[in-house]
Order: C-alpha cells, then structure tokens, then sequence
C-alpha cells in the first residue's frame, strides 16, 4: 500500500483558483482543491454550488477559462475527456457511466477492446475480455454468472462499483465519482462506500462528489465545501463534525432557521 | 454494513455457478430468436397449405431473389436501427440511386466501373449528409429522413425527366453495358458451372435438352448472405460493431467511454445508403431501365424485416443475421401465398400482424434479457 500521508510527492491532482465563465456567467470564481494518492476528497456543495463545473474542468469536458490545473506536479491543459482518460483521470458519472442492454463485458471494454488479428481481419478478442471480466468481478465480490450477461441485470449499485473497477484496472490515478450514491438505496449505497475505502486502499486518489453528508463523513478524509463558484474551505475529518460540515454546506445561517421550525428534525 | 461486508468477501466459491449459463437463457439473449421462431412457424404453414413446387429449387430462388434485394436493405436498416436511427429514405434513395447510375451509362456514356463508382460515392455522400444533419440538429432521424424520402423521390422524377426528355422511365441501360466480369458481379445469376454440373449428374432437375432448369444463384443472393455474414461479423466481433450497440444504446454513455458515437452514426447513414445505391445496380442492370417508383415503400419493408429480426425500435439491440431472416420470411409470405389457395391479398394482413407480434415479442424477450423492472 501507498504511504497515504506521503507528503514529498505532489498531489495527483492540484486546482489553484479556477476560474471558469458561460459567457457571462460565472460558474466557477477561483476555486482551489487538491487531492494526493491513498486519499479521499470530498467535494461538497448545494446545487449551483459549481460542482459539476469544476467535475467537467477536471475530466476535460470543459477548459477552464483562468486558473492552475496541476496533475503530479505538472501543469495541464486538456482538451477532451480523452485526454484526462489518458493522464489518469478519470470519471464516473452518476447514470451515464453503463449501457444497460449490453453485456458487462462489453461496457467493461468499452472504447479500450483488446483487438487480435491483422487488419482487415482485426476483430476484439472476446474471449480474453470475458476472462478478465469475470475476474474484475470476482474480486469486488459482485456475484455474476456470466459476463456476458446485460448491465442491465445488475443493480444500481453493483453498476457503480462496475463502473468504478473499469477505471481502476484502466490504471486510473484519481477517481472522479460524480454523486455515485445519490440515487442508491441504503444497502446499495453502503456497497459503494466500502469499494471506494478498497479502491482508496489501493492507493488511488478519489474525488466524490455529493451532496449527501452523511455518505461523505463515512470514506471522507478530506472535505472541500463549495458555495457559490468559490471554496469555503477544505477540513480534516478531525477538524470538523458532521453538523458543522452541514450547516457550512447549506450555507450555514438559513438551515439553522428552518431546522429550528422544524422542530430540528432537518 | 454487515450484510455488505459479507458480499464483498463471499465471491469466492462464486466460480462454480458461473459456467451454469443454461443453453435457453443463452438462445434468449440472441436477438434472432424470434425471427427463426417465426421462420419454422411460416415454413410450417406453407409445407402444411402450398403447392409442393413451392418446395422445389426454382421455387425456393424465385422466393429468394426479392428476399434479398429487400434483405440488402434490411441489414443495413438492422445495422442503423442497433446504432439508434432510422433511415426512411432508403426507398427514394433506390430510385435515385438509380437514375445517377442510368445517367451515367446513357447520358453521359461513361463506362460501368466509373457508373458503379459514381452511384455509390453519391450515396454515400448523401447519407453522411442525412447522418450530419441527424448529429448536427439533435432531430430525430425519423423526420429527417422523411424529409428525404421526398426529396430524393422528386429529384429522381426531375432528374428522369430531364434525362429522358420528359419520361419518368430511363430505358436502353441494357444495350450500353457490355459482358464481363464486372457486369457479372452485379446482374445475371451465379455458380452457373455448379448447376450444369448438378444437372449433368442428375442431381438437379433439367430440361429435355440438359439445361438445368434453374441455371444458377440469383447474384443479389449471393450478395445478401456475403453481407449479412459479413454484417454479423462486424457486429459480434470488432470494435466498431461494439461502438455500433454502444452509440443505439446509450450515446452519453458511450462518448464518456471514449467511443466515437457521432462518426459511427454518420458512417451507418452512408451504409444504409450504399445498400440502397447497391440495391439500385443490381435491379437496374437486370431490368435494363429504371424508373421513378422504383424501391417504393422499401424503407417501411425493411425497418419491418430488421423488426421481426429482433431489432429495437429504440436503438442498441438487434442483430444483422436476424434482419437476414425477417427478409427471408418476407419473401415466403409475399411470393408463398400464391402457392396456395388463399388470395394472395392477405399478404398485406399477415405482414402486419407479424409486425405486431415479433414488436411484442421483442419487447418481452427485451425485459427478459436486461431485466428490466
């Protein structure tokens, strides 16, 4: 295992005040996070926070209109999620990462399929595809009887942690995972948490995004409180508690009005 | 947590289970389940209703040779429906097809090789066209290519016009093309040798004076299994056939896997177009002219035989040898009804309720397969 606290290499990934504008609006006014390997970073935020902005900078959907994007050390610019692909970034998004008519296998190898055979004979070596499948699975326990059988067989989360192996055996070095738990019941969601502690286990840096407290303190090591387009700050988990990451979340002051009308039942 | 961390740990005695695929979950998951059902039901009505000369060699090519201009059609139809469109103007592109290749025999007097390869680059080019405006607008590709269903079918009533000096027919293809090998790969019928020699030994039925009653394979049959072979190939077992399921399945999922959706979808738009432009060729040179109505209606007989070939009117499920055999069990019900007693009307009838049915089906075997709740 990776030394987690290694603080002589630089983090996998570093933002220094990112700026990114839609013409004239601002969704992103300077925002600075960082995450090392063996490290879980959660970015937390209320809607219109700008966290998908700042997902979609990091994974290369959208150019950052100002700001340092550092990968290890070494400042970047990408132009397509190809391009994070390729450095070690890359991206799980909430739904969008399996296609549900088609065979695990196949989404495991989508757009990476080993080919055997010279061209114009070149075709996927299925066969090995299927091999590893079965494997990749086997090792995050999701109990399949055939990798050729459809994603869409597969539950919300077993999709997840689906989507999650690929990019790990892909070699990624940081894992940006786009609300994974959101749409998840309270057993799938805990089988997400605990593959994305394995996966942090293995050394790889996480992203995860939510907007889900409680998800976040369960894998967090560190948090980093969006509001507006600008980072309110970035905690240990020692630093903070659960209610006070909360209510700076929420934008403080109001939650703790409706939450007293309520009886403290928010 | 408890329950989680017992699955997490409990993969490993998993291993036995997974060879226990049985062999009918495994036949299900195969799209053209349906269509080779529906194939033995309507082999069956017809051993059980028509004339026995239906059975015969020259009945089973004259039942064969339309099945195959339309199943030229329908795989490439089946290929584009999988990548998540649609192509109504496969039937207007026939006839326009056609007119260019005519032209450019006649008109312009151009040898058959430079017709051939003018007739398809055009196509193709309008087919990317059809695709870009696909891509480019985010409309569906229904009204789109409805769009192109007329204007293909009124450029090719212009254009014969114009060629013919104000007939919609565009005849004298026949005598400006000259015998050889090229014309042999697109008219005229194949294995020819094979025949004689089946005859010659008794093995086949012959004239009094030895001619083999049917003297060879149709070419556009032998067209229609080279492509549904190769078709199927591509799909199963390439990589683009991958991007094609990806692109009909999920094209947000498939571009965040790096798969290049928006090329595959243009280079589908082009195939379905060449089929069509192909389609043209070998109907023209055979007939020796063409005409305005020529491929009318071909893209609802096709989008209906990729259908009862397993095709998902949604896109991302199918397959090509299924859409080989929706043609071919179009061909039986169209030609086969005239073997037997009924009229031959109720072709239109039972064309329709076999849409339905194989509609349903593919819904139900869809469920199945994905689970879907």
């Amino acid at each position: 295992m990776t030394d987690r606290k290694s603080e002589t290499a630089p983090p996998v990934i570093e933002v220094k005040n990112i700026i990114k504008h839609y013409g004239s609006v601002i969704a992103l006014s300077g925002v600075s996070m960082k995450v090392s390997q063996g490290e879980v970073l959660c970015l937390l935020g209320d809607n219109g926070a700008g966290k998908s902005t700042l997902i979609k900078t990091l994974s290369g959907v959208v150019r950052p209109s100002g700001g340092d994007f550092l990968v290890e050390g070494k400042p970047v610019a990408f132009n397509s999620p190809r391009d994070a692909l390729d450095a070690g970034i890359a991206t799980v998004y909430q739904d969008l990462a399996m296609i549900p008519l088609m065979s695990i296998t196949r989404n495991f190898f989508m757009g990476r399929e080993p080919v055997k055979g010279i061209p114009p004979f070149r075709r996927v070596d299925f066969k090995y595809c299927s091999e590893v499948t079965r494997e990749e699975m086997h090792k995050i326990g999701i109990d399949i009887r055939d990798p050729n059988q459809a994603v869409g067989t597969l539950s919300g989360g077993e999709r997840q942690c689906v989507a999650i192996a690929r990019a790990v055996y892909f070699g990624a070095k940081v894992l940006i995972l786009d609300e994974p738990t959101s749409a998840l019941g309270v057993a799938q969601t805990s089988m997400v948490l605990k593959y994305i502690h394995q996966v942090q286990q293995k050394g790889l840096g996480v992203i995860f995004i939510t907007h889900n407290v409680r998800h976040a303190f369960a894998v967090g090591n560190r948090f980093t409180v969006l509001n507006r387009g600008k980072t309110l700050g970035t905690f240990d988990k020692s630093e903070i508690s659960l209610e006070e990451l909360q209510n700076l979340m929420a934008g403080g002051k109001e939650l703790q009005v409706i939450s007293h009308e309520l009886g403290g039942t928010i | 947590m408890a329950p989680i961390e017992q699955k997490i740990g409990d993969a490993s005695n998993s291993d036995e289970r997974i060879k226990q695929v049985g062999f009918l979950t495994h036949m299900m998951r195969r799209p053209e389940l349906g269509a080779v059902a529906g194939l033995i039901l309507v082999v069956a009505f017809f051993f059980l209703t028509a004339d026995r000369s239906m059975f015969s060699l020259s009945g089973l090519m004259t039942i064969l040779a339309p099945a195959s201009q339309l199943g030229i059609l329908a795989i490439a139809a089946a290929l584009l429906m999988i990548g998540g469109e649609f192509d109504l103007s496969i039937g207007s592109m026939v006839a326009f097809a056609g007119l260019i290749f005519g032209a450019a025999l006649t008109n312009f007097g151009q040898p058959l090789w430079i017709a051939i390869l003018i007739t398809m680059l055009l196509a193709a080019a309008m087919g990317a066209v059809n695709g870009q405006i696909v891509i480019r607008t985010r409309l569906p590709s229904f009204i789109v290519t409805l769009a192109f269903l007329f204007i293909l079918r009124g450029l090719t009533l212009v254009g014969l016009k114009w060629a013919t000096g104000g007939s919609t027919q565009l005849r004298g293809i026949g005598e400006v093309v000259s015998d050889g090998p090229l014309k042999g790969l697109f008219s005229g019928v194949a294995f020819q040798d094979l025949f004689s020699w089946l005859a010659a030994n008794g093995l086949i039925e012959k004239f009094d004076n030895g001619v083999p009653k049917v003297t060879g394979v149709p070419v556009s049959v032998v067209w229609f299994i080279a492509i549904a072979g190769l078709a199927t190939w591509v799909l199963l077992r390439t990589r683009i056939g991958n991007w094609v399921f990806a692109a009909g399945g999920d094209p947000n999922a498939a571009r965040n896997s790096g798969g290049p959706v928006d090329r595959v979808k243009t280079g589908l738009f082009a195939l379905t177009a060449c089929a069509a432009a192909l389609v043209a060729i070998i109907t023209v040179l055979d007939a020796g002219s063409t005409d305005a109505r020529r491929g009318f209606q071909k893209e609802f007989e096709a989008i209906i035989a990729a259908v009862i070939g397993g095709c998902l009117l949604t896109g991302g499920y199918g397959s090509a040898i299924g859409a080989f055999f929706g043609a071919i069990i179009f061909g039986l019900v169209s030609i086969g009804l005239t073997y037997t007693k009924f009229d031959s009307d109720w072709f239109q009838v039972f064309l329709g309720s076999m849409l339905l049915l194989a509609v349903l089906f593919n819904n139900f075997i869809r469920r199945k397969v994905t689970g879907e709740r």
